[in-house]
């Protein structure tokens, strides 16, 4: 979404590389691993996000206001499928990237598509899990401890749905264009999204759900 | 159809807001009125609007940032008034629900819509010339920053005119902003005008930290900086690092009001201190993000004005980075009266005082510099005095402050609002306007007149004085902030000293935008041809002013921490290159005003609950985002020839310049 300014000095700094080339039509995309490298600085920033909400989580997570906590709630079984769902979809998108490194379009395109199914399962079951606790009585307005919990969950299903639309725009621009540097670039920084998303995922797991049923 | 939206919320029966309305109204329309005779939409939208250029990016935010400065000060001098009056029987002239959105507003727009914007559109202007790049490592994205930017402006303005302000104070504490206590619309105009111009800001934090990072000049290493791109990377750190702490706080205030949550409610488990925590993680990194930059701007000022090499470069280097890890470590201090106990206290006290340590070892360096120096004495440099006095002031009194002793004496008092608005307008205003003064001629290929300039910055100081001495003494004799009337009567006369400094100050303002009249009229006179008016050091100076949209020719190679400065003594300064070379620049993009008008229409959705129009903001951005990524025409080349053209203008603009010297 972003385009940038190349001037051949500035590249051989940024990558370390020469080119006598005069004209910098030859190496116009090398722009990629400086979005990249912006990319790895949002996920930076991204981080401090969840640092701060997990922090939250940890000060509220017994003030349960005299209502249900994560034993009565959470049933570890459910959560496990959900985690293997998205633990899964991480590997699949490993094996688009080494498709895409291999230039083989129709790998790229199989594999993305299984790894949007594993996503949108994981959300489906996350949104599933919410409602089945509201309907149940245990929204997030009962008390802090479960504003907390649907605070710091919730966000990072809401970066995984943000995940799968600019997946599934991948999917669509892989097949119209097929892999060009611009496209090698955005699939990098989503496969970086991702795999960020799964780590997180996991303090998610650890943190809220193991901790608050054993 | 409209949510809590109805006619009542235009505030017709208050006369004030209906005057500043029809004010602002008939200069609305006149300024709209001007650009349609003159035929100029199309050049504004193409030139200003859908530029993806730093410097004329960076030249919106300071307009935009010179306008909230005149809105802040109106604040200001209403607040100054009604302190004044308000004694005894005297009620003033502004009942307290319109007294306390004016003070919430003046902080909030005074740090977050005129501090920041001014900050930003230097850093947009120099970063780039100074450390010999073409732009930033995002064009695109830094228009997106600034709309979303200015999408804060509109909201917190609009505010003003329908429905209202909040009345909670700038940093909107529960319990008071909760539903419960505030159920208007005044804090959700406070979240929104914030939440969307903080993720502008982000978006810039991320942006200059990889410009600065990847796209110096060759030969430029970390300690051949200039000064002021080590503070503006210190600067952008901290706002990666602070700013999503800004947007975590909001967002579950957010959620306490919309949702019924209960993370910051005094029932069901919240946790009021947790907000007080948050907050104050981001605002006290927040005030270095602003003087940083301004501790920057000095550094260049002296060694230019003083021609010297800057003292101790770094040291001032390692200060600076002290300072940005200790901003971290001291947020406590904004509320040691909060019953953290008495060790929390000590250490947060002590880190305080710690800080004023690199703090003062700056000071060093910048006096150094100018000792012994051919010191030019322009306004800038009388800002930087001013700053040196001023300033060292109001960090003597934030000392006296950390210690938690004293703090629980003069903790909310108006001893507290005179230290920070001592370090904030002798630190970051000052330094903004000479920073402002310095690079002036870089943007606008004029240099701005020296005597309306002086003028402004004398009476900034003598005004500043006058404004905050009072406070001090009025703190030590009990007076807290925020108080809309008083019964004491050794209060008043303070008050009133206090009214004529800010008095001064405005004639401070005033002397500023007359300054940027005659000087426009005197623009011919005044033109800067050869680019370097100063005789400076860095390499912003060595192209044209204002510059070639391309910055640079051909990039420079830097040999050394004044690279300009070296240049010009061994006589490689301004030499023709054997030949230009095809230069790849981006396209101008209407997207980032498309993301920002359905930003705007997101915030104003939400502030008003039409939900409808909230569904309709979020896909319209997604898709304007989605759009831009399927075109594939984001860039283009401009021709060697075209290149040598116009840098030819400059270099016979430049030779008939010394002959004219010579003669």
């Amino acid at each position: 979404m972003t385009n940038e300014v190349l001037t051949p000095n500035a590249h051989d700094v940024a990558h370390g590389h020469h080119d006598d080339h005069h004209d910098d039509h030859a190496h116009h995309h090398d722009a990629g691993p400086m979005k990249v490298y912006g990319f790895w600085i949002y996920i930076l920033s991204d981080l401090f996000l969840f640092a701060s909400i997990f922090a939250t989580f940890a000060v509220l997570h017994d003030s349960y206001a005299g209502g249900v906590t994560g034993k009565d709630i959470f049933e570890l079984p459910y959560v496990a499928v959900e985690t293997a769902a998205l633990l899964l979809s991480s590997i699949t998108y490993g094996f688009a990237m080494i498709g895409m490194y291999k230039g083989n379009k129709s790998q790229v395109l199989t594999w993305l598509v299984i790894t949007w199914l594993f996503g949108f399962s994981f959300i489906a079951m996350e949104v599933n899990e919410f409602h089945h606790l509201i309907t149940e009585g245990h929204g997030p307005d009962k008390s802090a401890f479960l504003s907390a919990f649907f605070t710091l969950v919730g966000t990072h299903g809401l970066h995984v749905t943000f995940g799968l639309i600019w997946m599934a725009t991948m999917i669509f621009q892989v097949s119209s264009r097929g892999i060009d540097a611009t496209i090698r670039t955005r699939l990098q920084c989503l496969s970086l999204f991702w795999h960020f998303l799964d780590v997180v995922w996991i303090c998610v797991f650890t943190i809220v759900y193991l901790n608050g049923v054993l | 159809m409209f949510g809590k939206l109805t006619l009542d919320a235009i505030p017709y029966h208050e006369p004030i807001l209906i005057g500043t309305f029809s004010v602002a109204a008939i200069m609305g329309f006149c300024l709209l009125a001007a650009i349609t005779y003159y035929g100029k939409w199309k050049y504004l939208w193409t030139e200003w609007l859908t530029t993806v250029d730093h410097k004329k990016i960076g030249i919106m935010y300071i307009v935009v940032a010179l306008l909230m400065l005149v809105r802040g000060f109106a604040d200001a001098i209403m607040m100054r008034t009604q302190l004044m009056l308000a004694h005894g029987d005297h009620p003033g002239f502004l009942p307290p629900h319109h007294y306390d959105q004016i003070f919430s507003a003046h902080g909030v727009i005074m740090i977050l819509f005129m501090a920041m914007p001014l900050m930003v559109g230097l850093m947009n202007i120099v970063v780039p010339l100074q450390i010999g790049a073409r732009d930033v490592a995002f064009p695109f994205l830094n228009s997106v920053s600034f709309w979303l930017f200015a999408v804060g402006v509109v909201l917190i303005n609009l505010s003003l005119f329908v429905g209202e302000f909040a009345r909670t104070g700038w940093l909107a504490y529960p319990p008071l902003s909760e539903i419960g206590y505030s159920p208007d619309v005044g804090v959700d105009y406070w979240i929104w005008s914030i939440q969307i111009a903080g993720i502008g800001t982000l978006l810039t934090g991320i942006n200059f930290f990889v410009t600065i990072m990847k796209l110096r000049a060759p030969g430029m290493t970390l300690m051949k900086m200039p000064a002021f791109i080590w503070s503006i990377l210190c600067t952008n750190i901290l706002i990666i690092a602070a700013f999503p702490v800004l947007t975590v706080t909001i967002a579950l205030l957010t959620l306490d009001r919309y949702f019924g949550m209960h993370f910051f409610t005094n029932d069901f488990g919240g946790n009021q201190m947790m907000y007080v925590n948050l907050i104050w993680v981001w605002g006290h990194p927040e005030v270095y993000i602003l003087v940083l930059p301004a501790f920057g701007i000095f550094s260049e000022v002296v060694s230019a004005y003083s021609h010297k090499k800057l003292f101790g470069y770094v040291s001032l280097v390692w200060a600076t980075a002290v300072i940005t890890i200790l901003s971290f470590i001291v947020w406590l201090h904004h509320f040691f009266t909060m019953g953290a106990g008495g060790n929390v206290n000590a250490f947060f006290g002590i880190a305080t005082m710690i800080i004023s340590i690199p703090t003062g070892l700056k000071i060093f360096n910048w006096l150094f510099t100018m000792y012994r120096g051919r010191i030019v004495f322009s306004p800038s440099i009388v800002w930087t005095i001013g700053f040196l006095v001023v300033f060292t002031i109001g960090g003597m009194t934030g000392v006296l402050l950390a210690v938690p002793g004293a703090d629980f004496v003069l903790h909310n008092s108006l001893f507290l609002i005179a230290h920070f608005h001592n370090v904030i307008i002798g630190g970051v205003v000052f330094g903004y306007l000479a920073g402002f003064a310095y690079w002036f001629p870089k943007a606008f290929g004029f240099t701005l007149n020296e005597k309306l300039g002086k003028a402004a910055a004398y009476c900034w100081i003598i005004g500043f004085f006058l404004a905050f001495v009072p406070l001090y003494i009025l703190g030590f004799m009990g007076m807290t902030r925020r108080l809309n009337h008083y019964d004491n009567p050794d209060w008043q006369p303070l008050l009133i000293v206090a009214f004529i400094g800010a008095v001064v100050i405005f004639a401070g303002i005033a002397f500023q935008f007359l300054q940027l009249f005659v000087s426009f009229r005197d623009r011919k006179q005044n033109e800067d041809v050869t680019g370097d008016p100063w005789n400076a050091r860095t390499l912003e100076w060595s192209v044209s002013s204002p510059p070639p949209f391309y910055n640079f020719a051909v990039i420079p190679t830097v040999h050394s921490l004044d690279a300009f400065w070296e240049m010009k003594k061994d006589g490689t300064a301004h030499q023709r290159p054997a030949k230009y070379n095809d230069i790849h620049m981006p396209r101008n993009s209407g997207v980032g005003v498309y993301v920002g008008a359905f930003s705007f229409l997101f915030g104003f959705a939400l502030i008003w609950h039409i939900w409808w129009l909230v569904a309709v903001g979020v896909l319209a951005t997604i898709i304007a985002v989605i759009v831009r990524s399927f075109d594939q025409d984001t860039d283009y080349y401009v021709p060697a020839a075209e290149v040598e053209r116009i840098e030819n203008l400059y270099y016979e603009k430049l030779a008939k310049h010394q002959e004219k010297n010579h003669d």
